[in-house]
């Protein structure tokens, strides 16, 4: 492109104009440079040099103060309590080897804990302290201390650690802390430097984990100046942290004590909900661990029983098991043939003892058969041909479309691990991870809570708490934070027809206070205070089996759903007894005593008992009074 | 009477063009490597491995090149503008998908042969490019809307990729680029009041809904904010850098503490001693003197530039030539504010003296531009 010379000239003066300028601001910059390395250099050169030669800045993190846990009423469940340890900082030791063997002989440090101390010596930033002995006695403070001149770099330090004074009663609960391991670190994207700090305590499951953005609270810092030998010369700045918050949970300490007491010898699970708000009572599952062992790391002479223990300590089955429900979910198959409009409630169905469909012949429970049922003796005898009537005429999708609306497979959102989200199979659910068609004895199969169809007991708390209310009860742990009360979740309406509801708890009231029917034997006898529910045995195999027979792994489980007080339901439970046999045997009893502790809000008088089982109840509370938590952990290997 | 005047009266030809190098800017800027080396020697603790003979190895061939790209006439690559921006551009977009992750950012690609930065090219060829579209526009419709919307794009889209990377500090610094080349080509002064403005504005609001219900940012994106503009509120992270490279720096006082002999940087509490921090050492080592000298090298490059650039008649030599001089300003400006803690700590290295290939190769690629532009001006 051609200019003409005069616009070419008058660009270039724009031009060097404004280089100038620019220039000229570029200038002035880097003199505001020179005057500030003069400033740091010359008129600050004294101040630094000090720093440089005699001192260093060290910056020291303040781990903040984990926030504690409290059940309902107040009760402390994890608490911080003070130890000593002797830390020691490699930069400011001069010869770390030597002064910790001056350590180590001083406070009788076993050799293979003074290797371990070295190395993390080694590994650590050299100017984080690093803690060499833990859990000492204020003896060898004192003795540290006194030698702090031939221990440069070493200092007694005041820590806090987590205590659990409840016990076994709350490991699958509040669960427990331990040190941040290296898959921690690797799991976080931005890990917060606080969790350098070696042995730092972090939430490992349960409530601790899953509320660890809580309860840890945010770390202060100190800026500390030092002298060569590590000495502090003086604070130069000081950031408080802040402390983790409190947490109360919606549990019940002293009603998860007495469950965790009655479900001893046994491995079963407990779940306690108030049907109100969908408060969690007692979340309990048996046998259970002192979390206490974990938190300085546990030995494998501790560790190794629980994991073989075929009763699987480790495992909190509330929440983590998913079991098939048994007939605690004819329920739901009744609810979805009845609200479809399929069936009316008083309407009968015949039971010769067994359904023939396409030639295959599907037996009830009672090979006599029950005759003509409505769903009030259906559910009341337990018959099974009723609900695979019913199944085969609503269908598998309006069933497990049903139980979804009562919190059956699908996970619901606690601050628990590995909350299992059962299963209520369809028919797309099969055909994508089975690769086979449904077929009928798939329906009739899941019409009485068995073959593809599971669910944890919490579930099933779920379950119940919404028969009795007819409202959406969604389940409750947090119950406060800081004093904040946590929001109430879900609770509208299920929109359901209330006629039906009212003869679905009508027929469960009759199950366990009827003279015929299947939990009659633990029926509760205050009359204000009467239980509903349902019995359950869920079959481990495919073929039915006497139960006092074969092994215990190949026994049923037993499963109980209720609620009470029948009139105004105030708390749902679900039981599970893993291979206990029965539901009515194993199952139903244990509902009702922890249903009565419940409502009493401690030991229930023994009149609420039927008058035949009160001798023996006044000597099973005698025996349940009082039991300490860890003198509980009783388990199979106790039994063999 | 100019210094123009005196010399030839034709474009010089052939080999003859290496006498009519910008010989004192060579000087300079090996003066300036040659300080580099003796730092990187010294923070090896006294040895050529393992920074100082690969940056020697490094800067020679860098040299060669920059003498190479010197010789070829300024029109052609005034010709090769717009293509230059092209590849740099794809470059970019390329990292995206083929891109090493780094230091935790997707910055290099790797050509098999060497390792390329394209972010580093990119400062390069966009002043290069928005240099050949104002020597392209004709004055008059330089302050135009539409064409001042079509530079804007030009440096927007580079630096957009460049911030995915993420490299907070280079798109910044490449936006400054641009704007100052804007500024420089005469675009009327009201675009970038209005622009400095509506930026201002814009921050305020953003900082002011802080708190608010509307609170234009998350939590955690303001506490980063925070941590970026203030480091002693991350104490142990970039705080830290700060404090120990502050008392490396005022501990080296009038005349240093003699060569390898700072005991900040020999005692590791300076981070990436070798390249974003090597201003530390040489200030700790050599005093006041020494970094003032180096500042003053600095300087004499931007002037000898600034001069080279008003007396060159040709628009494009003369844009591109003080583009150039704008891109080693920033760079070495914001890294000296930097370590003087009175910048965040924005991962921008030395110019010539910090450790690195890439950095270095296309400085002296770019600094062989400008002698291309001396060489070839109008007479």
């Amino acid at each position: 492109m051609r200019r003409s010379r005069a616009e070419s000239d008058s660009n270039h003066t724009v031009l060097s104009r404004r280089a100038a300028l620019l220039g000229g601001a570029q200038l002035l910059f880097m003199g505001g440079l020179a005057a500030r390395m003069r400033y740091l250099q010359v008129d600050q050169a004294d101040q630094f040099r000090l720093l440089a030669e005699e001192n260093r800045i060290n910056i020291r993190l303040i781990p903040p103060i984990r926030g504690e846990i409290f059940d309902r009423n107040g009760m402390q469940l994890a608490q911080n309590v003070p130890s000593y340890r002797i830390v020691m900082v490699r930069e400011d030791a001069g010869e770390p080897e030597e002064v910790l063997l001056r350590v180590a002989r001083l406070i009788n440090l076993t050799p293979e804990k003074t290797q371990s101390a070295l190395d993390e010596l080694k590994r650590a930033q050299r100017f984080l302290p690093v803690t060499i002995a833990e859990d000492v006695s204020w003896d060898a403070v004192s003795a540290v201390s006194v030698n702090a001149p031939a221990l440069p770099g070493v200092s007694p330090e005041v820590g806090s650690t987590r205590v659990y004074p409840r016990g076994s009663d709350f490991a699958h609960v509040v669960g427990r802390v331990g040190r941040v391991s290296q898959k921690d670190l690797d799991a976080l994207e931005d890990p917060d430097a606080v969790l350098r700090i070696p042995r730092f305590q972090i939430g490992k499951i349960n409530v601790e984990a899953r509320e660890e953005a809580r309860l840890r609270g945010v770390a202060g810092t100190k800026q500390v100046e030092v002298n060569a030998t590590g000495r502090v010369m003086r604070e130069l700045e000081r950031r408080e942290g802040k402390a983790g918050a409190a947490l109360q949970l919606t549990i019940d300490a002293k009603l998860q004590n007495y469950v965790q007491a009655r479900l001893m010898g046994e491995s079963a699970a407990v779940v306690i909900m108030d049907c109100e708000k969908g408060d969690l009572l007692a979340n309990s599952s048996a046998p259970s661990y002192d979390p206490n062992l974990f938190i300085g790391g546990i030995s494998s002479k501790d560790y190794d029983p629980l994991l073989t223990d075929k009763y699987r300590p480790l495992v909190n089955k509330t929440v983590q098991g998913a079991y098939p429900p048994g007939s605690t979910f004819k329920m739901m198959t009744a609810m979805a043939a009845i609200e479809a409009g399929i069936i009316g409630p008083d309407d009968t169905v015949h039971c010769p003892g067994h359904l023939e469909i396409g030639g295959r012949r599907f037996h009830c429970w009672k090979r006599s058969g029950h005759g003509w049922v409505d769903l009030e003796t259906s559910l009341k005898r337990s018959c099974d041909v009723y609900y695979y009537d019913l199944a085969l005429k609503v269908g598998i999708e309006k069933i497990s479309a049903m139980s979804n609306r009562f919190g059956l497979g699908l996970r619901h959102d606690l601050a628990l691990s590995s909350v299992n989200s059962g299963l209520t199979p369809t028919k797309a659910w099969k055909r994508d991870n089975r690769g086979a068609d449904w077929v009928i004895g798939d329906t009739v199969n899941a019409s009485i809570g068995q073959g593809f169809m599971l669910a944890s007991p919490l579930q099933l708390a779920v379950m119940t708490a919404r028969l009795a209310t007819g409202r959406e009860v969604t389940p409750r742990l947090i119950k406060s934070v800081n004093g904040i009360e946590e929001p109430i979740k879900g609770n509208g309406a299920l929109d359901m027809t209330e006629n039906n509801l009212r003869k679905m708890r009508r027929s469960m009231y009759a199950v366990v206070n009827d003279r015929r029917g299947t939990a009659y034997r633990s029926r509760i006898i205050a009359k204000d205070m009467r239980m509903a529910g349902k019995t359950g045995t869920s079959q481990v195999r495919s073929v039915v089996v006497n139960n006092n027979e074969v092994p215990w792994e190949q026994r049923d489980h037993a499963l109980f759903v209720g609620f009470a007080p029948y009139d105004d339901p105030k708390y749902a439970v679900a039981v599970l007894v893993e291979h206990g046999g029965g539901g009515s045997k194993a199952a139903a009893p244990i509902a009702r005593d922890v249903m009565l502790q419940a409502l009493y809000d401690g030991e229930p008088p023994v009149e609420a008992y039927p008058s035949g089982d009160r001798s023996r109840i006044r000597n099973q509370q005698r025996r349940l009074r009082d039991v300490q938590p860890d003198a509980r952990i009783k388990t199979s290997k106790d039994q063999a | 009477m100019s210094y123009l005047e005196h010399s030839v009266k034709s474009v010089p030809t052939g080999l003859r063009k290496v006498l009519f190098l910008n010989w004192p800017l060579v000087l300079l800027i090996s003066a300036v490597a040659g300080a580099g080396f003796l730092m990187l020697y010294s923070v090896a603790g006294g040895g050529y491995s393992p920074w100082a003979e690969p940056q020697m190895k490094r800067f020679a061939l860098g040299l060669v090149l920059m003498i190479g790209v010197g010789m070829v006439p300024i029109w052609m690559w005034r010709n090769l503008a717009g293509l230059a921006y092209g590849i740099s551009v794809i470059l970019l977009i390329g990292v995206e998908f083929f891109g090493a992750v780094g230091m935790g950012a997707q910055r290099w690609i790797d050509l098999g042969v060497i390792r390329l930065q394209p972010s580093e090219l990119t400062k390069i060829t966009l002043v290069m490019f928005l240099a050949a579209y104002y020597d392209w526009l004709p004055a008059k419709k330089t302050s135009r809307p539409l064409w001042v919307l079509l530079p804007v794009l030009v440096i927007i889209v580079p630096t957009m990729l460049v911030l995915r990377q993420p490299d907070l500090g280079t798109s910044i610094l490449l936006l400054a680029a641009g704007g100052g080349l804007m500024f420089l080509a005469g675009v009327h002064w009201a675009y970038f009041a209005t622009v400095i403005a509506a930026g201002a504005g814009l921050v305020t609001a953003v900082f002011q809904s802080r708190g608010t219900p509307w609170q234009m940012l998350k939590d955690y994106q303001f506490r980063r904010i925070d941590t970026f503009i203030d480091p002693s509120s991350d104490p142990l992270g970039a705080g830290y850098h700060i404090t120990q490279s502050k008392i490396a720096l005022g501990s080296g006082g009038w005349t240093g503490r003699g060569f390898m002999q700072g005991t900040q940087s020999r005692l590791n509490f300076l981070p990436e001693k070798h390249t974003d921090f090597i201003f530390t050492t040489l200030a700790e080592e050599f005093g006041f003197i020494g970094g003032i000298s180096l500042l003053a090298l600095y300087a004499l490059i931007i002037i000898f530039c600034i001069v080279s650039a008003i007396l060159n008649k040709d628009r494009f030599a003369s844009l591109l030539t003080l583009g150039i001089a704008l891109n080693f300003f920033l760079f070495f400006s914001v890294n000296m504010s930097m370590v003087m803690g009175l910048a965040p700590v924005v991962g921008v290295p030395l110019p010539l003296v910090s450790y690195g290939g890439s950095a270095m190769l296309v400085l002296l690629l770019a600094f062989g531009l400008v002698q291309s532009a001396h060489i070839h001006r109008p007479r």
